[in-house]
């Protein structure tokens, strides 16, 4: 049975088994590479994806429940505080070797989406699950708080 | 070479590899081959003045960056530099990554195409500024031929060249005069008054692209007909299939063919999920005869017992065992280092294709001469046959930069045993990385030293037991000095403190277990030891910590420089908040300086809680100070990672950690706020992607140890501090 999952708007009717976590039909199947691999647990945070607006690690997301779901990836996210956040980490310079940062983007909107002034305690609870090796968290933090002023702005 | 001469010490790292170990790669002539973007070089509309620049009439130059990108920044080096040298505008630069090609590409320090060390902008420095300055001169020539004035009459601001006469170009109008511009005399660059981003500021080059998930890893590489493989790995070091059942693996939906390869089983599916369910289906007997079967816990007791006797001499000042033996204080400590993964956040991974005659890898590629001759060695091709498209990569931290070349050998090995003839992407997946070796390697340190009745350190003596990752390498004719591995004593042997009787001394001891360069190499341990050795030296002479290093280190001006900036940075001596302490460490490494002072309270946790961090940092010239900052930043996080978190235990020789559930890594509640400082300098510039790791666990230490009292030998915190 084919599974059915919209990503960014398009629906994508898939042949994989309902087993198959959302991470890898969005990859392989669908050919969205910007959501990265990076534990396969739920221990990183680089393969986070919205599901119906949440932010969800999608390697231990099978996609059988998500069928029908709206699922937005990196590739996808809009609206200001996405603006707000891609702004703040370009002007941040945040990334180094990058890999983790659609992850870390992903997890900063959705906190900015319900928290548009959060503080340092906020930040730290609500990224403590996206793990960057470079130990980019000082830029990370720094960037929040200048997409927090843009968005007021 | 000039750039070679004045490079000392650490320079040596690999400069032997290409002279004398890798003698071969030499004789090879390394051909650009199937790497459809040189084919631009033939265009006559393109200024190409040198192996490093391309101008196109659409007025963008595109920098070819001989390094890899993994997030410690060349690319934004490449770009800083080369951009100065042309006053080109920020907008117009692009950069990347050069094709493997040795003859062009090669790094000036090792002599072969790779990067580590901390070598890539220092080896680079002299190279960039030339092959600007002369890609500026016929910019210039051609434009005063085309406007018949003097060519010193040529201005060049944002991209834009300018004559007073009111003429102006663009260096895409001028490229394909530029092209045909021979120099009349030799082009000289810029003298530092002349800088316009170099010191200063220029944005990175490749941060968009790593906000829109854009930026393309190996793993993100898509080629028709490609099949994605995962391996089936031993569960012991040194361990090789016997006999494997494929019947339930080849039920898995999507999977193609399964096949046997020297160090596993090879599931070959349509994507990563399908090819990972199908590895663990299978049935695999091993053969582990030749396994490496020992524990960590029995191997670091063996060290121990090493350690009590000196070992092969490193150092040898004065008399340390006499001196011993007359001090007034005498005080003894033996620290014990795990085994560390990198774990870098993408997991090794690399794509192989049949290419003409040869194949083409697409990988993050670190020593990509190793890695082309590597896989001509297991494909019966020659060197050239083997091109390689660097891609970025999501860190590596020495991982990616392994001698036996192990992503892309077994690649190839991959490749070469397939029925399927297409592409193949191989992936590992975070178990595969944390339980696949290349660690870090064990350490047990044993120092011994005396303080004399009026409070002077009067002996040093220290024993290093270990492994080598060099011996056997082809790095061992150039790392190995007097039949001792020099990166197992780096930072111990050659420290700068001045101490009438001081001996270093190692055993190296063969274990199974495979072992690698892990972000700052020896400084990883040996900065530990002596930094808070030192301290605890200092209590016992009754000396100021401070005063002591200050004394020690009278004859190193730039120790003292970044010593007395981070302590001027900090407020060192002013009073500090309740419930918290202050620890400093300075120490050089790739002819870096960097002193750190860290600010800890006592978590909940009951382990240090890092309120702030102070960082000093002398790298010479200052190319790109905002990727110092970042480089400082985050070398002290990987640090902190390894010291307070970071071990690979083995048991019965199966490691026992396998994700980062286990393998615990600093996270953004953990990570203090950190202040970077730069010396200012007019010396040639040297490493920063590593010198920020080793100071950060000692300046930790010695703040705990006035916090609690408590000195911790053995890492990581989450051990030292129970078992103290
Ligand atoms: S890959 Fe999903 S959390 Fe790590
Ligand atoms: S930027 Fe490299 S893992 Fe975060």
């Amino acid at each position: 049975m084919p599974v059915s999952l919209t990503v960014n708007g398009k629906t994508h009717s898939l042949d994989l088994d309902d087993d198959t976590p959302l991470l890898w039909a969005i990859r392989d199947e669908i050919g969205l590479t910007g959501t990265k691999f990076g534990c396969g647990i739920a221990q990183c945070g680089a393969c986070t994806v919205f599901i119906d607006g949440s932010a969800t690690r999608s390697c231990v997301t099978p996609i059988a429940a998500v069928e029908g779901a709206e699922i937005v990836t990196i590739e996808g996210v809009s609206g200001k505080p996405a603006e707000a956040v891609q702004a703040a980490w370009n002007a941040l310079d945040v990334p180094q070797c990058g890999y983790c940062q659609s992850g870390q983007i992903m997890s900063a909107v959705a906190l900015l989406s319900e928290n548009g002034k959060p503080t340092d305690d906020d930040i730290d609870q609500a990224m403590n699950g996206n793990l960057c090796r470079c130990a980019t968290y000082v830029r990370i933090r720094a960037a929040i708080h200048d997409a927090a002023k843009r968005m007021e702005g | 070479m000039t750039l070679l001469e004045t490079n000392t010490s650490r320079r040596s790292f690999l400069r032997g590899a290409g002279a004398a170990g890798l003698g071969l790669v030499i004789g090879f002539r390394f051909e650009p081959h199937g790497v459809a973007g040189r084919a631009a070089a033939q265009n006559a509309d393109v200024f190409e003045p040198n192996a490093f620049i391309r101008i196109t009439p659409d007025n963008i130059v595109t920098i070819f960056c001989k390094h890899i990108e993994f997030g410690q920044g060349p690319f934004t080096g490449f770009a800083t530099i080369i951009a100065d040298e042309l006053d080109a505008s920020r907008d117009q630069i692009q950069v990347e990554h050069a094709p493997a090609d040795a003859s062009k590409y090669a790094n000036l320090f090792f002599k072969i195409q790779g990067t580590g060390g901390s070598t890539a902008m220092a080896n680079s420095w002299d190279q960039l500024r030339q092959a600007g300055a002369e890609a500026r001169a016929r910019l210039v020539q051609a434009a005063a031929e085309e406007w018949g004035v003097p060519s010193t009459e040529i201005t060049i601001d944002g991209g834009v060249l300018k004559h007073a006469s009111g003429k102006q170009a663009s260096f895409g109008a001028l490229c394909q005069k530029a092209a045909i511009t021979e120099l009349k005399s030799a082009a000289t660059p810029k003298t530092p008054d002349q800088w316009t981003y170099i010191g200063k500021t220029f944005p990175k080059v490749d941060t968009k692209p790593k906000t829109n998930g854009e930026a393309v890893f190996t793993i993100d590489v898509k080629l028709p007909d490609m099949l994605t493989c995962v391996i089936a790995r031993p569960p012991r070091f040194g361990a090789t299939p016997k006999s494997f059942d494929a019947t339930a693996a080849l039920e898995v939906n999507g999977v193609a063919e399964v096949f046997a390869v020297p160090h596993g089983i090879a599931v070959l599916a349509k994507g990563y999920w399908q090819a990972r369910k199908g590895a663990d289906a299978l049935q695999v007997e091993w053969d582990e005869s030749a396994a490496e079967t020992r524990g960590s816990a029995g191997i670091m007791a063996h060290y121990k017992e090493l350690a009590a006797k000196t070992g092969q001499i490193a150092r040898n000042d004065g008399d340390a065992e006499s001196a011993l033996e007359n001090g007034a204080t005498v005080i003894e400590a033996t620290y014990s280092f795990p085994y560390l993964a990198h774990a870098p956040l993408e997991p090794n991974d690399c794509v192989i294709h049949r290419d003409g005659d040869g194949v083409e890898l697409l990988l993050g590629s670190q020593l990509q001469t190793i890695d082309q001759m590597t896989v001509a060695a297991v494909l019966g091709l020659k060197p050239e046959q083997v091109a390689i498209k660097t891609m970025l990569a999501g860190g590596s931290f020495g991982r990616r930069a392994t001698p036996a070349s192990d992503m892309a050998a077994e690649a190839a090995l991959v490749l070469k045993a397939a029925k399927h003839q297409g592409p193949i992407k191989v992936i590992w997946s975070r178990e595969d990385d944390i339980k696949g070796g290349f660690y870090r390697p064990l350490f047990v340190h044993k120092l011994r030293g005396a303080v004399d009745g009026e409070g002077n350190i009067v002996s040093w003596d220290q024993v290093i037991v270990g492994q080598s990752f060099v011996f056997g390498s082809p790095f061992e004719q150039t790392l190995v000095k007097h039949g001792i591995d020099e990166l197992m004593v780096e930072g111990a042997s050659n420290m700068e403190y001045t101490i009438p009787n001081l001996r270093v001394s190692v055993h190296r001891e063969e274990v199974g277990v495979p072992t690698l360069w892990w972000r700052s190499v020896g400084h990883t341990h040996t900065a530990y030891a002596v930094e808070t050795f030192l301290d605890e030296l200092a209590a016992a002479a009754g000396a100021d910590e401070l005063e002591l290093r200050r004394k020690l280190l009278a004859n190193s001006p730039r120790h003292l420089g970044v010593l007395n900036l981070v302590v001027e940075k900090a407020g060192w001596g002013s009073p500090v908040a309740d419930g918290r302490a202050r620890g400093i460490a300075v120490h050089k490494s790739f002819n870096t300086f960097v002193a750190q002072i860290a600010e800890i309270s006592k978590g909940e946790d009951g382990l240090p809680k890092l309120e702030k961090v102070w960082c000093a940092v002398d790298c010479g010239q200052p190319i790109n100070p905002d990727v110092i900052v970042a480089q400082i930043q985050g070398g002290v996080g990987y640090g902190l990672s390894g010291v307070l978190y970071g071990a690979i235990d083995l048991e019965d020789g199966r490691v026992v950690q396998s994700n980062f559930d286990e393998y615990r890594a600093l996270r953004i509640d953990e990570m203090p706020e950190i202040e970077v400082h730069i010396v200012p300098s007019t010396e040639k510039p040297t490493g920063i992607g590593e010198p920020g790791v080793p100071p950060i666990g000692p300046a930790v230490a010695n703040a705990w140890a006035k916090l609690t009292g408590q000195r911790v030998k053995e890492l990581p915190f989450t051990r030292g501090v129970g078992n103290a």
